[in-house]
């Protein structure tokens, strides 16, 4: 049960990453995306909201390369502005329910007992609240601000997390190895997040990378209630649901975003997949 | 074990009353009231309808009057359907609902469990990227695309199965595949994961080093434990799918339960919002309850103890 | 690490199990699909045989009380269930023999004798009488009903004092008398040409008194009388079958008078509300009409099937509304400047391209013989130059940024976009868009909390007075804070006048002042967009978007 030192177990995890050839083109293809996102509307020469209403649903060509929308936009630009919103929403919001989700639930399976059931049924509750009227509600009490947003995923998104986490942390805490570091008389909290935490990554990670495209929808469902992105900015969530209802007679408005992101969360979930290999407390020990 | 499920449904009850107290005051908090409508109706007549529903008493003796009622089982009447109870509303779609999710969860089990069993067994193969890709396009493929595509192939080009409607069997196939897809997908990341999670345990090694078969080995050992992500995340997803999915109900034009939930919020159709939010909750309180069971007898440690 | 990956892959374990399960589940999935396949013939096809018409309905009627109800999808049921004093010409919408076979009317245009024929009847077999109307209409203006349309009962001698009780029925005096069981005499508060027309109104239709007394109180919300085997009603078709967001079946009706005539055996209505939904089930055969078609989808449905989708006419504005009580929409000048910088020919033929008019005035043209002369200019240099001036006076650099509100909808949404680059490039102004659910929109409003925001209307009678009356003072509907005495003058003076050319006079006024001060902002007419089988015949397009369903039937197309 020796602990390698912090250092020389990230220095381990990143060499046992790039071995993994998978996640390596994931991270290539997830770092070009980000790049398209970044850089993308210098290269275009249509700024995301410019319109020609004479040049509306243009089919991809040397002109637009993505083709344009029901108002003459450039898709291109509109999908590599779309990117840094969906994201930067998608990544930081599942990041927010990760480590709620993850330390809730490593809380309430370790402890047990009343605790438990206590919190345990919070999250119940919250599973059942309305959630159009909770959006509502956190505008009407703190206006739109773009933080909101962040509140409002979190605060979904988080459940099935902690819960997912609590029945692991319930299975592990028995575990030899477990019992082992209370027997050395470490602390509840070195245990939970030196011992058990590591044992969790995998569903965690797994169930993280499924966040982030629920995420990314999402986002679109609360900008229909008026939080989030306003028009004329677009993010993916919303090119693909107004793509979605065009599908038949201009499919390459449903087909662009949504390949950026199909191969956004490809390459996550390779990534997300080799970070759990390369973070396993057991292969490091061997 | 008895005493378990006496106290847990002793909690229940605290529970469900909490989600209808906080629900009752979050509805009337937001702006807007159900008789608001484009149409700007007379301040008389406003307040003739707002107190035909009691509208216009205190809201605390609202609360406490309908609490009174949901103790003896009355929802109350819909604002927006008038002529029929909450109850009635919520029976006539909660079967058709109830159907359709578990044709969808039938379908994301059987294809999502075995494909995440291999993929977990043949870690880094063809049969591991080949099935887990496939998983990655169920996701990448919200059902509001699906759906439609689905349409598009199954309906509109090969003519073999109806675009929409609820008369026939042959009814239930597109939207239970397209909603079952989608969680297909869900199920067999969860239970790749949970396996490998599994099965580097040292009790699957020592099952081994007994001479278990490879077979008896997965199935007696590795499946169980490794089926918990999966188990802990189909409790509130089953309850998600058969209380009804909006946006399958509109493509495929469903009666279903999902429209309710949707539009009471919009409506503030406030008696209909708090129903289904109840109706919600039980399946949610009682589902997990059922899944701390399941866990119980899926983890090999929880069991030894007992 | 490699040995440890290799002891896991020693774990042998035959796949083939597994396969199987995948193989015989997507072979079940596609067996299936074989056996189920829909080689039937489609609702449309059958429909020349059986003659059912299959409606789309877009919403769910929700209630089908006429004098409760507040939906078009509710007028579209209730007017093959009930049927009214009068009926319409199919074509024109001109006032025909319904349930009163004949009328005069008196000089002064304020008392209308009915005669009512013998043979209606109420599907039960109980004649339609005289008393029925009076019940009907007392029990729509009981303020205790909570009707949201009584209003349009007002126009009723002394209708509105009692509607809004300040005098109890036997006082009251309203102008509706059975002289006896087959004669009905209404008086009106004043001269209303549109009077006949206004009957056919669900609001006007008539209810049976005894099955109201039946199932429940007089003026009770929510009785169970209009449920399907409750239902009693005149009309040429009763009342099947209702079930919630999926069907509402109705059969043609042997009690009615014209039943003869009738050529339909039933209708279904299906209240499909997703706008692609209901195309798809348009084509695959299984309706003969939708309710609306989705606007990005016209370009290629009018290439493509010109002979499905029909653009009628329809009573109704699309404009935006400026708060008057907040900077800088107190100004005139920045309200005309925005009017006239608009470019309303581009937003109809390039942005909305679904057969809509720009418009120049309120009142959509030939409302009731009443056409207002255009009014409202384009002009972008003059805008600009009153934006200078506005300005200038203020001491300000540039124009404060303005917020527009809109309810979420996507037709909004490119609306508000093509409007907000519109201003952008030719005034150089920042509009920034905010979108809201439709209640929070709603009450955002009506709260005056806005500083532009969308707005809507759509007539309920063939009468410039039903656009015209939302903008006087504090009308409900206002809502920007405008008044104008002069304004507000002009329509008392309408409404009373005898002489329809005076009447139309008056409202020319109104309507230049309206384009004087721009209180708000028209942007188009309506227009009524719907796909329909070319198998349905007796269907004209109507401005009220009324269809009288005993002159329609179904009939095979002729062969070219």
């Amino acid at each position: 049960m020796n602990e390698p030192a912090g250092s020389s177990l990230g220095k381990d995890a990143w060499m046992r990453l790039r071995a993994n050839r998978m996640a390596m083109i994931s991270l290539f293809l997830f770092l070009i995306i980000l790049l398209f996102s970044l850089l993308g509307p210098l290269f275009s020469k249509y700024r995301y909201d410019e319109q020609d209403l004479e040049k509306v649903f243009l089919a991809p060509g040397a002109e637009h390369w993505f083709g344009t929308d029901n108002l003459g936009r450039d898709l291109f630009a509109r999908t590599s502005h779309g990117g840094r919103i969906s994201l930067a929403v998608g990544i930081l919001a599942t990041f927010v329910s990760l480590v709620i989700g993850v330390t809730y639930g490593m809380v309430s399976g370790y402890n047990g007992g009343k605790i438990d059931a206590f919190l345990m049924r919070i999250v119940d509750i919250l599973y059942s609240l309305p959630f159009t009227i909770f959006v509502i509600l956190l505008m009407v009490m703190f206006g739109r601000n773009f933080l909101l947003l962040f509140l409002a995923i979190g605060a979904v998104e988080w459940l099935t997390m902690a819960r997912i986490t609590r029945a692991q942390t319930i299975s592990l805490k028995r575990a030899e190895f477990v019992l082992a570091a209370h027997a050395l008389g470490y602390s509840h909290t070195r245990i939970l997040f030196h011992h058990i935490l590591p044992n969790l990554l995998g569903p965690i990670i797994v169930y993280a990378t499924l966040t982030v495209p629920a995420v990314m929808l999402l986002e679109a469902v609360l900008s229909f209630l008026g939080l989030g992105v306003q028009a004329p900015m677009s993010s993916w969530g919303s090119l693909i649901k107004e793509g979605a209802e065009k599908m038949d007679a201009a499919p390459w408005l449903l087909s662009f975003p949504g390949l950026f992101f199909c191969i956004s969360l490809f390459s996550l979930n390779f990534i997300g997949d080799g970070l759990r290999d390369a973070l396993d407390p057991k292969s490091s020990k061997d | 074990m008895r005493s378990f499920i006496l106290s847990r449904i002793l909690q229940a009850i605290p529970t469900l009353l909490a989600i209808a107290t906080i629900t009752f005051f979050m509805t009337r908090f937001a702006p807007g009231g159900p008789f608001d409508s484009e149409k700007a109706i007379p301040e008389e007549i406003k307040v003739q309808l707002e107190s035909h529903f009691g509208l216009d008493l205190p809201l605390f003796h609202q609360y406490l009057l309908y609490m009174k009622n949901l103790l003896r089982g009355d929802l109350g009447p819909s604002f927006k359907y008038l002529g029929w109870q909450v109850s009635e509303l919520i029976g006539i779609s909660f079967p058709v609902s109830m159907t359709l999710g578990t044709c969808a969860l039938v379908i994301a089990l059987i294809i999502g469990l075995p494909a995440g069993i291999i993929a977990a067994l043949r870690k880094n193969t063809i049969w591991d990227y080949l099935p887990m890709s496939l998983a990655m396009i169920g996701i990448c493929l919200p059902t509001f695309v699906l759906g439609p595509l689905l349409i598009l192939v199954f309906s509109s080009t090969l003519n073999l199965l109806p675009p929409l409607g609820w008369y026939s069997w042959s009814d239930l196939v597109l939207p239970s595949c397209t909603l079952g897809l989608f969680y297909a997908a869900y199920v067999a990341r969860l239970t790749r994961a949970g396996m490998l999670e599994t099965l580097k345990h040292d009790y699957i090694r020592t099952a081994r080093a007994k001479g278990a078969s490879p077979a008896r080995v997965v199935y007696k050992h590795a499946l169980r434990a490794g089926l918990l992500p999966v188990v802990t995340f189909l409790g509130p997803a089953f309850a998600g799918l058969v209380s009804g999915s909006f946006i399958i109900e509109s493509i495929f034009f469903i009666p279903g339960l999902g429209k309710f939930f949707v539009t009471a919020a919009f409506n503030r159709d406030y008696t209909m919002v708090l129903g289904t939010v109840l109706f919600y909750a039980t399946l949610i309180v009682s589902l997990n309850l059922l899944i701390d069971f399941l866990q119980a007898w899926l983890d090999p440690k929880a069991r030894e103890q007992k | 690490m490699l040995e440890k990956r290799s002891t896991f892959c020693k774990i042998y374990y035959s796949h083939i199990q597994t396969i199987k399960v995948f193989l015989t589940s997507t072979m079940f999935l596609s067996w299936s699909c074989l056996f189920f396949s829909c080689s039937a013939p489609t609702n449309v096809e059958k429909a020349i045989e059986n003659q059912i018409l299959h409606f789309g309905l877009g919403a769910e009627p929700q209630y089908l009380d006429p004098q409760l109800a507040t939906s078009v999808s509710a007028h579209n049921v209730l007017s093959a269930l009930l049927e009214g004093l009068v009926s319409e010409n199919p074509k024109t919408l001109e006032p025909e023999p319904g349930v009163a076979e004949s009328w005069s009317i008196s000089k002064d245009r304020k008392t209308y004798l009915f005669h009512l024929r013998e043979n209606a009847r109420w599907q039960n077999g109980d004649p339609v009488t005289a008393y029925d109307f009076v019940y009907s209409y007392r029990r729509i203006l009981n303020p205790d009903l909570g009707s949201q349309y009584a209003s349009m009962l007002h126009v009723l001698k002394n209708a509105k004092a009692y509607h809004q009780r300040s005098i109890p029925w036997e006082k009251a005096e309203v102008g509706v008398r059975a002289t006896d069981k087959l004669t009905l005499e209404l008086t009106l508060e004043n001269p209303t040409p549109y009077f006949l027309e206004l009957l056919n109104h669900y609001s006007w239709f008539p209810v049976h008194p005894p099955t109201i007394k039946k199932h429940d109180a007089f003026d009770r919300i929510g009785s169970q009388w209009t449920k399907p085997t409750n239902f009693v009603g005149n009309g040429p078709f009763k009342l099947k079958d209702h079930r919630v967001n999926s069907v509402i079946e109705v059969t043609a009706s042997k009690t009615y008078w014209d039943a003869d005539n009738t050529r339909l055996n039933g209708i279904r209505f299906y209240p499909i509300e997703a706008v692609d939904t209901e195309e798809r089930a348009f084509r695959s055969g299984f309706l003969h009409l939708t309710q609306t078609v989705s606007s990005d989808r016209i370009d290629y449905l009018q290439k493509n099937h010109p002979d499905w989708i029909h653009f009628e006419p329809y009573l109704g504005t699309y404009f935006y509304r400026f708060n008057h009580l907040t900077p800088p929409f107190d100004d005139m000048r920045i309200r005309k400047a925005l009017s006239m910088s608009v470019d309303r020919q581009i937003l109809v033929e390039k942005v909305l391209k679904g057969g809509q008019k720009p418009s120049f005035c309120f009142t959509p043209p030939n409302t009731g013989g009443f056409t207002a002369n255009d009014q409202f200019e384009y002009n972008p240099q003059k805008a600009k130059f009153l934006i200078e001036e506005y300005l200038l006076e203020k001491g300000l650099e540039e124009m404060p940024p303005i917020e527009l509100t809109y309810n979420t909808s996507e037709g909004h949404k490119k609306v508000a976009e093509a409007l907000q680059a519109m201003w952008k490039k030719s005034l150089g102004i920042e509009i920034k868009l905010l979108n809201m659910e439709w209640k929070v929109f709603l009450s955002t409003i009506s709260k005056g909390d806005y500083s532009m925001a969308r707005g809507g209307w759509i007539g309920d009678y063939v009468d410039a007075n039903t656009f015209l009356h939302m903008w006087r003072t504090n009308d409900g509907h206002n809502q920007t804070g405008w008044s104008n005495q002069k304004y507000d003058q002009l329509l008392d003076l309408a409404e009373t006048a005898t002489d329809s050319q005076v009447r139309l006079n008056f409202f020319q006024q109104c309507e230049e002042i309206l384009s004087e001060e721009v209180p708000i902002l028209p942007l188009y007419f309506y227009v009524h967009v719907t796909l329909r089988h070319p198998t349905v015949k007796g269907w004209y397009p109507t401005l009220l978007d009324h269809h009288p369903y005993k002159f329609v039937y179904l009939e095979k197309e002729e062969e070219p």
